[in-house]
């Protein structure tokens, strides 16, 4: 699965259809944002990219203790990873963002220090593993640990950035994604094109990093 | 395999059409500024252009990398 390729076009293609339509094609004009609503396609498409990669990461964790085949930890730690490299470039890019539509780069907004937080449970993660020599230890330890990790990204992320008043979409209990923030002609390239293309990129790039590394265990 | 590939692909493209539909053209959009200018000059291109030259760089970068995986696996 990980060696056929024809996932691996289909993202790029997806890909392109984003980057395309993106820009050609027709978004709604709301004060404020103007054509920076467009970044829905590569801001909001990280995040989606990285819940897939975390939910992928703790169900190889989870395989991971019932199984403790090692193959399973290195997919979940790979997917981890993945997951917080795009986490972290929504942060920036959502920084970024911020700069010219809320007027600074960070405002400790709750979804801001929510999304960070929920990054450092993850970085966190990655030193626990690294403090500890034993592989079947680590292994074991970073399995419960990744779980708890993805546990925290629900009310760090999801709950309570969404129960408070936000700069960001979706505070207050208002929708995430609501007809202020997208269109229809908009969610025809953001669901079909945006999220699948950017997680078929995440994934083959972590397929690379799990497949270099079952190599490098095997040579030892 | 080939051909469901190609299959697949065509199905997809027909997500482009969306970029020809056009039902409604709101006329309250006229207040807000967009970069009508930029399309009506055509630069748009040019933005799209440099955008699709970075992604098929990055996309190739990887293929590279993926091919490079595969020999060393094949060694094995």
């Amino acid at each position: 699965m990980l060696r056929q390729n024809w996932w691996k076009i289909v993202g790029v293609f997806l890909l392109l259809y984003t980057f395309i339509a993106g820009f050609l094609g027709e978004v709604p004009a709301k004060p404020i944002l103007n054509e920076t609503i467009r970044n829905l396609y590569f801001h909001v498409a990280m995040w989606m990219a990285m819940m897939v990669f975390f939910i992928i990461s703790v169900i190889y964790s989870i395989k991971y203790l019932r199984s403790n085949n090692h193959i399973f930890d290195i997919y979940a730690l790979e997917y981890a990873k993945a997951g917080i490299v795009f986490g972290s470039l929504g942060v920036i890019t959502g920084s970024v963002w911020a700069r010219y539509t809320w007027g600074a780069f960070w405002s400790n907004d709750p979804k801001q220090l929510g999304a960070v937080i929920a990054l450092l449970i993850y970085l966190a993660y990655l030193v626990l593993r690294n403090s500890m020599t034993d592989i079947d230890k680590r292994a074991r330890i970073g399995a419960v640990y990744n779980i708890f990790a993805f546990a925290m990204l629900f009310p760090t992320i999801w709950i309570i950035p969404r129960m408070v008043e936000s700069l960001h979409p979706g505070g207050m209990g208002n929708p995430a994604l609501s007809s202020d923030d997208i269109d229809s002609r908009m969610r025809i390239i953001f669901w079909p094109g945006a999220v699948p293309g950017w997680t078929l990129l995440g994934v083959w790039i972590t397929s690379l990093r799990i497949r270099l590394s079952i190599m490098q265990e095997q040579k030892m | 395999m080939q051909k469901k590939i190609y299959a697949l692909l065509f199905l997809l493209s027909t997500l482009f059409y969306g970029l020809i539909a056009h039902a409604q053209d709101s006329a309250v959009d006229k207040k807000i500024e967009m970069a009508d200018r930029l399309r009506s000059d055509g630069k748009i291109y040019v933005v799209i252009a440099v955008l699709v030259i970075i992604l098929l760089g990055i996309i190739f970068y990887v293929a590279r990398l993926d091919r490079k995986i595969s020999r060393l696996e094949k060694e094995k």
